[in-house]
């Protein structure tokens, strides 16, 4: 088992709970894990972007080496295409649409994104409008992470699990109901 | 065995807990920031009462530590590799001096200059003064050593250097602790005049620093970080400083690097382990993360010994930091097939966040430049210096720490009229005041604008030393009291500001304008810290 993930998004929209989550789940299985993360001066609404490593075997590098990523999970359209390099041939791209537009000459998306559908598997999902349903849009984290869990090898169950392990300080109903957006993002990837 | 997810810098802060410091002296920088506030955090800590608060700047709190250390207790000191440069004096003699308590110096370089000025290599620092130094390659042990470094100190009687780079700071990965060890008894040094460096005195402790030499040498070869790995292609033969043998190994998942390798985490370098290497290798290939140290050691400067590739031969990049498909490159490994798309992406650059004061100080003094043409504005390091870039474009300098006030003053001295410097609340109380009483002292012509946020924000928050105490200073040091104005950096204000400005530029002395509006950030991140401590 190993699943490599570029996690990406910018400075300040929180990519690091999705990280923490799943390496609390890793850790409960018992698989080896590196997660190398972007701090400084990026966070000042930069691009940030995290690599995630996951195994039942050591992990030895920090970082995913080009080409062979099994998962793309961006929390912003455009950060989502930056890393495309690090993608494998058959890896998966899952992002959400909402923009996050800071600079004066953001692009625009939706030719790329066409043809990129052509060529690797996409899932693109309305996050925020999904997890505002949910009743808290700061949940489009987790929206995100259920998107992409039938990419990921860890059990459902498990990354539920996680979820509370990570929201418990903040009491049941926010883990609630950030496990509910976590489960309207899988169902919405998995209807794809 | 009980795994902790811990990133690298977290791992250390750990170890040094567990090591039984009494204290941990620090200024901020990226990537050193977390090993200090894992400690702030930690409940040991706090049971314990290690110090833990932040210092002025990293040499007095290299300083402190020295000083805890000639008290016979443990202490550790952090830093970014430039703030080494700021306790270089401190650092350079504390080699001669030695140790009391075990003394560790946390280095974090950031190769590829993530969030620095440069990416210079502390290693260089480790073999300028002499001292051992420790790079670990992975989080365990990041621990693991830092947590012996103590030891290692107290048994060599110098202070020990664990050198990191971004990439291992900011990763996480499990790490087993150790058990925690008692602090230190407060024990004064046996010889009273251990740490004075009188020239009679520090040419003994010089010579008895250079005969250790061959003491840390043997150490090193029998380190259990540095080892020889045997291979059969003898064709080549790899050394691997630091976090590069992950990327070695990461090229050859199932173990089976065909080449004898060297992996280096404890300097100086094991001469016994590259001796070897090089009488049964052909070729050798250094992979190293920032300066080619271990190249420019081995590489022979008349060509006659065996050919050595790195980053000085083209090998690898000059410059920036390893990552595994550079050493594939090395190697000559096919390249994996990537679903890459031809994509040109524009950048997303850092910005000051929306709300944040600095803009509104940047908007006046914008206004105020434009009748003098633009060149003359001396800044520093910060959020601030985000006003370089559009739409602000106001500042022209970002050299060191302080360098504002100071390279305004040489301007001004030059005949450069008016001039300004920028200069955050935290800089300011880092390096900027002496360079003011320098300003003072012959009644430079100056406008100094301190950009007074209330923290540290470019690092992540934390508290700022000057909170509170920027006027006093200001006044202490001798700046007319008159010519101390205060206004809030607020788009309602703009026109106030530009008036203040414009009337301290026509004031031929030193004035000092302080901008003083709260951090959005900190705002809420002290809302919502507040909000976690009701529930
Ligand atoms: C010698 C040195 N130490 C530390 C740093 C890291 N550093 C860069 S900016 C900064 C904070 C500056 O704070 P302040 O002057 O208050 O400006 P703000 O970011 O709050 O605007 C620090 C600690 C550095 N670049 N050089």
């Amino acid at each position: 088992m190993k699943t490599d993930i570029i996690l990406a998004g910018v400075g300040g929209q929180g990519i690091l709970t999705i990280a923490a989550t799943l390496g609390a789940a890793a850790l409960n299985e018992n698989y080896f894990l590196k997660q190398a993360e972007t701090h400084g001066m990026s966070q000042r609404g930069g691009e940030v972007v995290s690599h995630l490593r996951i195994s039942d075997k050591p992990v030895f590098s920090d970082l995913i080496p080009l080409g062979t990523a099994d998962l793309i999970l961006s929390v912003e359209p455009l950060e989502s295409l930056r890393y495309l390099s690090y993608l494998k041939k058959d890896g998966c791209l899952v992002t959400n649409i909402t923009e996050f537009r800071n600079i004066p000459n953001y692009p625009e998306l939706k030719k790329m994104f066409s043809e990129i559908e052509r060529k690797v598997k996409t899932v693109q999902i309305d996050a925020d409008e999904i997890a505002r349903k949910c009743g808290n849009p700061k949940a489009s984290n987790m929206v995100m992470l259920g998107a992409a869990s039938p990419f990921i090898s860890i059990p459902e169950n498990v990354i539920v699990e996680a979820i509370a392990t990570v929201f418990q300080a903040k009491g049941q109903k926010v883990v609630e109901l950030n496990q509910q957006a976590f489960r309207e993002g899988r169902h919405f990837a998995l209807a794809e | 065995m009980q795994r902790k997810l811990l990133l690298g810098v977290e791992a250390i802060g750990q170890a040094a807990i567990d090591a039984g410091i009494s204290g941990v002296y620090a200024y901020p920088g990226t990537p050193s920031t977390e090993i200090t506030e894992y400690i702030q955090e930690n409940g040991t800590a706090k049971e314990r009462n290690i110090h833990r608060l932040w210092s002025a700047n990293e040499k007095t709190a290299m300083e402190s530590a020295l000083g805890m250390s000639y008290a016979g207790k443990r202490s550790l000191t952090c830093m970014k590799h430039v703030g080494l440069n700021v306790a270089a004096d401190v650092y350079m003699n504390a080699a001669i001096t030695g140790i009391n308590g075990g003394m560790v110096i946390v280095v974090a370089d950031d190769p590829s200059q993530h969030s620095s000025q440069n990416e210079q290599d502390s290693r260089f620092y480790g073999k300028f003064a002499l001292l051992p130094v420790f790079e670990p390659s992975n989080q365990q042990e990041a621990y693991n050593m830092t947590f012996e470094a103590f030891d290692f100190s107290e048994k060599t009687g110098l202070p020990v250097m664990v050198r990191i780079t971004t990439r291992l700071a900011h990763s996480r990965s499990g790490v087993v602790q150790k058990e925690l060890l008692p602090e230190n008894v407060l024990k004064l040094p046996e010889n009273p005049l251990q740490f004075m460096l009188l020239p009679a005195y520090s040419r003994k402790y010089y010579q008895q620093l250079l005969d250790k030499q061959p003491l840390l040498q043997k150490y090193s070869n029998e380190s259990e970080y540095n080892t020889f790995i045997h291979g059969t292609d003898k064709g080549l033969g790899i050394i691997c400083c630091g976090i590069t043998y992950n990327y070695l190994l990461e090229n050859y998942p199932d173990g089976n690097c065909p080449y004898p390798v060297v992996k280096i985490a404890q300097y100086p370098v094991p001469e016994i382990w590259l001796r070897k290497l090089e009488k049964e290798c052909d070729e050798l290939l250094v992979l190293e993360e920032g300066y080619p140290l271990v190249e420019e050691l081995l590489t022979d400067f008349f060509e006659r010994g065996k050919k050595v590739h790195g980053r000085l031969n083209g090998a690898l990049p000059r410059r920036g930091e390893l990552n595994p498909d550079h050493v594939a490159k090395a190697l000559g490994h096919e390249k994996a097939e990537s679903a890459e798309l031809p994509l040109n992406l524009v950048n997303r650059p850092p910005s000051l966040c929306a709300g944040c004061g600095h803009q509104d100080t940047y908007i006046a003094l914008n206004e105020v430049i434009a009748e003098y043409g633009s060149g003359r504005v001396f800044s520093d390091i910060g959020c601030y210096t985000l006003g370089a870039l559009p739409p602000y474009s106001t500042i022209n300098t970002c050299v060191d720490m302080g360098a504002s006030i100071t390279m305004a003053k040489g301007a001004a001295d030059a005949g450069l009229e008016p001039v300004f410097a920028v200069i955050g609340d935290s800089t300011f109380t880092h390096s900027g005041m002496t360079g003011l009483l320098d300003c003072v002292y012959e009644k430079t012509n100056v406008n100094i604008i301190i950009v007074d946020n209330e923290t540290v924000a470019m690092t992540g928050g934390q508290d700022s030393q000057a909170k509170g105490r920027i006027e006093k200073i200001c006044a202490g040091i001798g700046v007319e009291p008159e010519h101390i104005r205060v206004f809030v950096p607020l788009k309602k204000n703009h026109a106030e500001i530009v008036a203040i400005m414009k009337e301290e530029v026509a004031y031929k002395g030193v004035s000092v304008l302080i901008g003083r509006r709260e951090c959005i950030q900190r705002i809420s991140r002290v809302k919502k810290m507040n909000r976690e401590e009701n529930v």
